[in-house]
């Protein structure tokens, strides 16, 4: 019992971070249709972001202030660093097949992997400790107070990111223009803008995300993306790519299963089972848990 | 009629040519094999994603498949094929032919498991799938004790007490035993051979009513199936077909580099050969060949500077897309746009 609580908590703080990522991947999809593949690299240059700022801030001891400091810093600069991407790779090809978009997604993601092993060094670097983790015991279990951390700031951003898509103009904005890009340009939305935006909030949670994984994993190198990316569109897949509450639990659901597979299977398999899944819901239910069936029109 | 002549001829040529392989430099006999072997990659690669307008992210998989089941079953069943066809060249030649046709039709078998359900799907999902299969298929080898796992496979110990294992057991130490590692079977001969057999056979295909059903289902999936070409069909041939030569080459590679790691077949060669099809032109074969001689070569030259070479990949995929994204060589294929 005492493991299952483990497991469980292990889980939901990354499913929370999966979460978090996959939100980026749905917001983009939702108005763009395309997988945006470079988005697991903006995670992992959140990761770096935070080690360097962390450094240069000379933050070598837990200290919540100087903790959220580097969170905000790290999530501007990945926003900047995804409004960038978008304008300079995927702007120009606004109108291109769908595959032209998703190569260059493709080298986007690798020439961000491969600068990054060039810049960084391809050596894993260890993330310092910015939150302090004291372990605790529930009903047996021993949990860190870093998994919980994690869980509750990726609710916060969460239920941050719901207020802005729900209750703003812009979030209105982008619930249009995920409805119809046409109709929503013709009402006299500036896509341009709207897409932007889109880019800076997906970015930032991924950047986001980045820290958050470090604090549980502090062992952060250039390829680290590449992975936790490619899962957590899974998790987008299986809530249903385009919806938001959908890829929050696709991303929970993500993280529990591999957690428990690896924790009373094999963790050989720790990442085949998020693929695996993939071609399960693809095949079962291709529009996900909670996606409308999309009419392909000719 | 001509490109039979041209087959033909050309076999003969590699023949001829591989009586003199010996004079060439071993360094620059390995880059011509590797060279061999990327085109029998990357021209099966454009099958699926040139002409039948698939996106597939997967073919280290296959590759990985035919490398591993043909060196598997070339040394564990190395006193079998040495019993049976003898140890001349006569011997070597039936037992290669057989475990290049095994792995190539191991590879195609996965082709047909990942195909049928993954075709059903489009675009980025068909790519993501792919490469969860892919995926997949490395992790259950670096699983797998009998091929080595993770620390990679030379050969099988075949011991007096029956057991055989890529590994000595620590139980086991002081059996006796017989190593049989990877024979080298791989020579300039039939890794051209397969190129040239490749060539003519999608050549021939392309030409033939399955080129015209891939070619609609390229242009327009949905036109292609008012029509009555029956898509799922032709989408599984080229996968299929594909996924066997992806096998071929591995079983190529296996039997020449003697020594097969999971790592080998990652996500990065799998895109390794998505860049030659992109190069070169997805669709046109002369592009796509000139592709995987260059980005052979390339590395060679680029030894000095090796980190930047993921780099200039990775630009040249960008810088591509952005300005030729027919490719090199590829014909762009002007249509109006419905909106």
């Amino acid at each position: 019992m005492s493991e299952f609580i483990q497991q469980l908590i292990n889980g939901l703080s990354l499913g929370s971070i999966y979460a978090l990522i996959a939100l980026g991947y749905t917001m983009v999809y939702g108005i763009l249709k395309f997988i945006n593949f470079a988005h697991g690299e903006i995670f992992m240059l959140g990761a770096f972001c935070g080690l360097y700022t962390a450094k240069a801030l000379g933050v070598d001891a837990p200290d919540i202030p100087m903790a959220l400091v580097i969170l905000l810093i790290t999530m501007i600069v990945t926003a900047v660093i995804g409004v960038t991407i978008e304008k300079l790779a995927y702007k120009p090809l606004r109108n291109s097949s769908k595959l032209t978009v998703l190569i260059t997604a493709i080298g986007v993601s690798l020439f961000l992997q491969y600068l990054g092993q060039l810049i960084f060094g391809a050596a894993p670097q260890s993330f310092p400790t910015i939150i302090e983790n004291v372990s605790f015991d529930i009903a047996g279990a021993t949990i860190g107070s870093n998994q919980i951390v994690v869980i509750i700031s990726a609710i916060l951003l969460m239920l941050a990111l719901r207020f802005i898509v729900m209750n703003t103009k812009m979030g209105t904005a982008i619930r249009a223009v995920s409805n119809n890009l046409t109709a929503a340009s013709l009402m006299g939305i500036n896509i341009n803008n709207v897409i932007s935006f889109t880019f800076i909030i997906g970015s930032s949670l991924a950047g986001a995300a980045g820290i958050l994984y470090s604090i549980n994993y502090p062992s952060i190198d250039p390829l680290m993306g590449l992975l936790p990316g490619l899962k957590a569109f899974i998790a987008a897949v299986l809530g249903g790519i385009g919806n938001f509450p959908g890829a929050a639990v696709g991303g929970i659901i993500i993280g529990l299963v591999e957690t428990f597979t690896v924790g009373y299977f094999s963790p050989t398999y720790r990442d085949a089972i998020a693929f695996a899944i993939l071609i399960i819901i693809l095949l079962v239910k291709p529009t996900g848990l909670f996606g409308k069936k999309d009419i392909e029109k000719v | 009629m001509n490109s039979k002549i041209l087959f033909l001829s050309s076999l003969v040529l590699v023949f001829i040519i591989n009586l003199f392989t010996s004079y060439i430099d071993p360094y620059y006999y390995t880059i011509l094999i590797y060279i061999g072997i990327n085109i029998i990659l990357a021209t099966s690669l454009n099958l699926i994603n040139g002409y039948t307008g698939q996106f597939s992210l997967g073919h280290a998989g296959f590759m990985a498949i035919g490398a591993y089941l043909s060196v598997a079953i070339s040394t564990y069943f190395a006193p079998f094929f040495m019993n049976t066809f003898g140890t001349g060249t006569f011997g070597q030649t039936i037992s290669f032919i057989i475990v290049l046709l095994l792995g190539g039709s191991a590879a195609a078998v996965a082709g047909i498991v990942v195909g049928v359900p993954s075709l059903r799907l489009k675009g980025d999902y068909l790519a993501i799938t792919t490469l969860g299969f892919a995926e997949i298929i490395r992790v259950v080898i670096q699983s797998m004790e009998v091929v080595g796992a993770s620390q990679g496979f030379r050969g099988a110990y075949i011991f007096d007490n029956g057991v055989k294992a890529a590994q000595i057991p620590v139980d086991m130490t002081d059996v006796p035993y017989i190593f049989y590692e990877v024979p080298k079977y791989t020579n300039f001969f039939w890794t051209f051979a397969f190129v040239a057999i490749i060539i003519y056979f999608i050549h021939n295909l392309i030409n033939s009513t399955y080129g015209r059903g891939f070619l609609a289902v390229k242009d327009d999936e949905v036109a292609a199936e008012s029509m009555g070409v029956n898509t799922t069909k032709f989408k599984v041939i080229a996968f299929v077909s594909g996924a066997f030569f992806a096998g071929i080459a591995g079983a190529l590679y296996g039997h020449f580099n003697l020594y097969l790691n999971p790592e080998d077949f990652n996500f990065l060669k799998s895109v390794e050969i998505v860049v030659m099809v992109i190069l070169g032109g997805m669709g046109s074969m002369i592009g796509v060949i000139i592709a995987a001689v260059i980005l052979t070569i390339l590395p060679e030259l680029l030894r000095t500077v090796s980190e930047y070479r993921m780099i200039i990949y990775s630009l040249l995929l960008i810088i591509m897309m952005l300005t030729r994204p027919q490719g090199l060589f590829g014909v762009s294929l002007k249509r109006k746009k419905k909106k």
